[in-house]
C-alpha cells in the first residue's frame, strides 16, 4: 500500500469507529470534549505508526487502548495537580488500570447505549440549532471540521468555533451523558430528530449558495438516522422521520438537470427516483402502523411523501388524500408552512380557486412574511386561473425572497412567462 | 455510493440443494449484518439457495438452453449479498474485510452504477426502468 492507500483505508476505519470510540471514551471521562480530544489523540498516534506497522487487524480496539491510554495519563495528571493543590495524599480515585479496563467491556453490547447517550447530548437543546448540526456531525458522523464548513458553505473557523463553544456549554452547564427518561425523553428526542432532519434539509433543498442540492449531507442525514432507528427501533417517529428521508431522497437524482437546474415534482422523470430507498421508506411505514405511531408528525410527513412514490405519474398523484394527511398534520403540528402545503394539496384535489382561498387566509401570516414559497404558490395558482399579471407579480415578489440562486431564476422564469401569456391573452393573433 | 459486497462461500457450488449454513455460522453473521445495521450502512441483504437448487438459461449456438442444477463448472458461486451505501470505496473494502469468511470464502467488492457513470444515450436507454423495478417491489 501507498502512503495515500494508507491514509484513505485510516479515514475509512476512522469513519467506521470514530462514533462509537467518542461514545465509548464520554462514558469513562464524563466529558463529550474531552473525549473526542481524545479519539483525536489516538487518531494522530494511528496516522504516525500505521504506515509503517500497516493496519491492525482490530483497528477499533487500537484505537481504543490508544485513547484509553491517554484518558488514564490525562487523570493521573489532573489528580497530580488536584493532589499538589490540596496537600492530600490518598488512591487516586480513578482505580482501575488500564489493564483492567478489558476492551470487551468497552466494545460490547455497551456501545449502544453510548451511543444513544452522545446522540442526545450532541444534539442537547441548550445548543443552539447549528451547534447540534455542528456537533452531530463531527462526533457521531466522523466528518472533519472542514468537511462540515463545506457542506454548510460556511468559513472553517465558524464551524470550528462552533464546536468549541458547544463543548465548552456542554461541560459548563454540566450536561450528563445519559439518555433522558420520562417526559424529557420524548422532548429531548424531538431534539434529535429535527438536527437531522435539518441536516438533511440542508443538503436537499439548499436554502442558500449556487447548488440546488448537496447529496452528501442527505446520506449523512439518512445514515445517522439509520443508527438511530436501530439503536431506538420501538420509536415509530424515528422511523417516520427514516422513511421521510429515504422517499424524499429517493428523488435526489431528478430532482436537477445535468447542469444543476432544479426539476420540479410534477415535471421530474420518475424512472430516476430510486426504487430501492423507496421500497425502505414505504417499509418503514409499515412497521410505524404496527407500532401504532401513524399519527406522528413524521410519520404523516412521511405518509405525503409515500403518495408521491407511488404515484406513476404526476396526474395519479392521490391529492385529495395527500390534503387529508396534511389536515392530520395540521392537527399535531400547527404551522403556517403545513396550511400552505395542504392549500396547494386542496387545489390539485378540488382545483385552484379552492386552493387560493386557503393561500389568501395566509397572507397576514407573520411567519410567512419572508417566505418565498408563499407568493410562489399564490402565482401559481393565479397562473392557473389565467390571472396572469397578478401571478407574474407574485412570482417577482418570490424571486426577491428566494435565497438559492437556481430557485431564484427558476421564479424568474415563471414570472418572464405569465408577462408573455398575458400578452398572448391580449393579443388574439 | 452504493456498493455491493457478493458473497463467494468456499464449496457452495458442489453443496447439495438442502444444504443450510450452520447455527454458529448464522449467529456469527447476525453480527456482522448487526455492525452493518448498527452503522447505518446497510440497505438491502439476501440469501441465496445453493446454486444445486437453481436453474441456468443460457444462449448456445443460437438456441436458449435451460439446465437444472447440479452444474459441473462452478468454483465461484454467488451465496449472498448485501448492498450498503458508504463514503468511499476504502469503507466499503473496510466492511468486507470484517465480513466472517470460513477458509476459501471470498467477498468480492462491487461499486454499483450511477447514472452519472453512462453517457447521454445510454442514460436514455435506460428511461422507464426504475419505475417497472418499482412497481415489482
Amino acid at each position: 500500500m501507498t502512503a495515500t492507500d494508507i491514509h484513505r483505508a485510516i479515514d475509512a476505519v476512522w469513519r467506521i469507529e470514530s462514533a462509537r470510540l467518542i461514545a465509548g471514551l464520554a462514558r469513562m471521562v464524563r466529558d463529550v470534549g474531552l473525549a473526542e480530544e481524545l479519539a483525536q489523540d489516538a487518531l494522530v498516534t494511528a496516522l504516525e505508526r500505521w504506515p509503517e506497522s500497516g493496519i491492525p487487524d482490530n483497528p477499533g480496539a487500537w484505537l481504543m487502548t490508544a485513547a484509553k491510554h491517554r484518558a488514564i495519563d490525562q487523570l493521573r495528571r489532573r489528580k497530580l495537580i488536584e493532589r499538589k493543590h490540596e496537600s492530600l495524599s490518598h488512591e487516586p480515585e480513578f482505580g482501575p488500570t488500564d489493564e483492567r479496563l478489558e476492551l470487551e467491556t468497552m466494545l460490547d453490547d455497551d456501545i449502544g447505549d453510548d451511543l444513544l447517550r452522545l446522540i442526545f447530548t450532541a444534539c442537547h437543546p441548550v445548543l443552539s440549532a447549528e451547534a447540534r448540526a455542528a456537533l452531530t456531525l463531527r462526533l457521531l458522523g466522523g466528518l472533519t471540521t472542514d468537511e462540515i464548513a463545506r457542506a454548510f458553505l460556511v468559513p472553517e473557523p465558524t464551524v470550528a468555533q462552533r464546536i468549541v463553544r458547544a463543548k465548552r456549554t456542554l461541560a459548563e452547564k454540566q450536561i450528563p451523558f445519559e439518555v433522558p427518561r420520562g417526559e424529557e425523553r420524548d422532548e429531548r428526542l424531538a431534539s434529535v430528530l429535527e438536527v437531522l432532519y435539518l441536516i438533511f434539509n440542508e443538503g436537499y433543498a439548499a436554502t442558500s449558495g449556487d447548488d440546488w442540492t448537496r447529496p452528501e449531507l442527505c446520506n449523512e442525514a439518512m445514515r445517522l438516522g439509520r443508527v438511530l432507528a436501530g439503536l431506538a427501533p420501538q420509536e415509530p417517529e424515528v422511523l417516520g422521520l427514516l422513511a421521510l428521508m429515504e422517499i424524499q431522497a429517493s428523488r435526489l437524482r431528478a430532482r436537477t438537470t445535468a447542469s444543476g437546474e432544479p426539476i420540479l415534482l410534477p415535471d421530474q422523470d420518475r424512472s430516476r427516483w430510486d426504487p430501492l430507498l423507496i421500497r425502505r421508506g414505504l417499509s418503514a411505514l409499515d412497521r410505524i402502523e404496527k407500532l401504532g405511531g401513524a399519527n406522528g408528525p413524521y410519520a404523516l410527513q412521511a405518509a405525503i411523501a409515500a403518495c408521491h412514490a407511488r404515484a406513476r405519474s404526476a396526474e395519479q398523484t392521490e391529492w385529495a388524500r395527500i390534503a387529508t394527511l396534511y389536515a392530520a398534520l395540521a392537527r399535531v403540528m400547527p404551522s403556517p408552512v403545513v396550511e400552505l402545503n395542504r392549500a396547494v394539496a386542496v387545489a390539485m384535489a378540488s382545483g385552484p380557486e379552492a386552493g387560493l382561498a386557503l393561500v389568501d387566509q395566509l397572507a397576514d401570516e407573520p411567519l410567512l412574511r419572508n417566505y418565498h414559497l408563499l407568493p410562489s404558490v399564490r402565482g401559481d395558482l393565479l397562473s392557473r386561473l389565467q390571472r396572469h399579471d397578478e401571478a407574474r407579480g407574485e412570482f417577482e415578489r418570490a424571486a426577491t425572497l428566494a435565497r438559492n440562486v437556481r430557485e431564484r431564476s427558476l421564479l424568474e422564469q415563471r414570472a418572464a412567462a405569465c408577462a408573455e401569456a398575458s400578452r398572448s391573452a391580449q393579443q388574439p393573433f | 455510493m452504493r456498493f455491493m459486497m457478493l458473497m463467494l462461500p468456499a464449496g457452495h457450488g458442489q453443496a447439495p440443494p438442502d444444504a443450510r449454513p450452520s447455527k454458529d455460522a448464522v449467529e456469527s453473521m447476525m453480527r456482522f449484518n448487526r455492525s452493518l445495521q448498527e452503522a447505518g450502512v446497510l440497505l438491502a441483504l439476501d440469501g441465496l439457495h445453493p446454486p444445486s437448487a437453481g436453474v441456468r438459461v443460457s444462449l448456445v449456438n443460437g438456441k436458449v438452453k435451460v439446465a437444472d442444477g447440479p452444474f459441473a463448472e462452478t468454483k465461484e458461486v454467488v451465496g449472498g449479498y448485501w448492498m450498503i451505501d458508504v463514503s468511499s470505496r476504502e469503507e466499503a473494502v473496510t466492511w468486507a474485510s470484517r465480513c466472517p469468511l470460513a477458509a476459501g470464502d471470498t467477498v468480492e467488492v462491487r461499486q454499483v452504477f450511477e447514472a452519472a457513470d453512462f453517457p447521454p444515450e445510454v442514460r436514455k436507454a435506460a428511461e422507464g426502468f426504475g419505475e417497472l423495478g418499482q412497481s415489482a417491489g
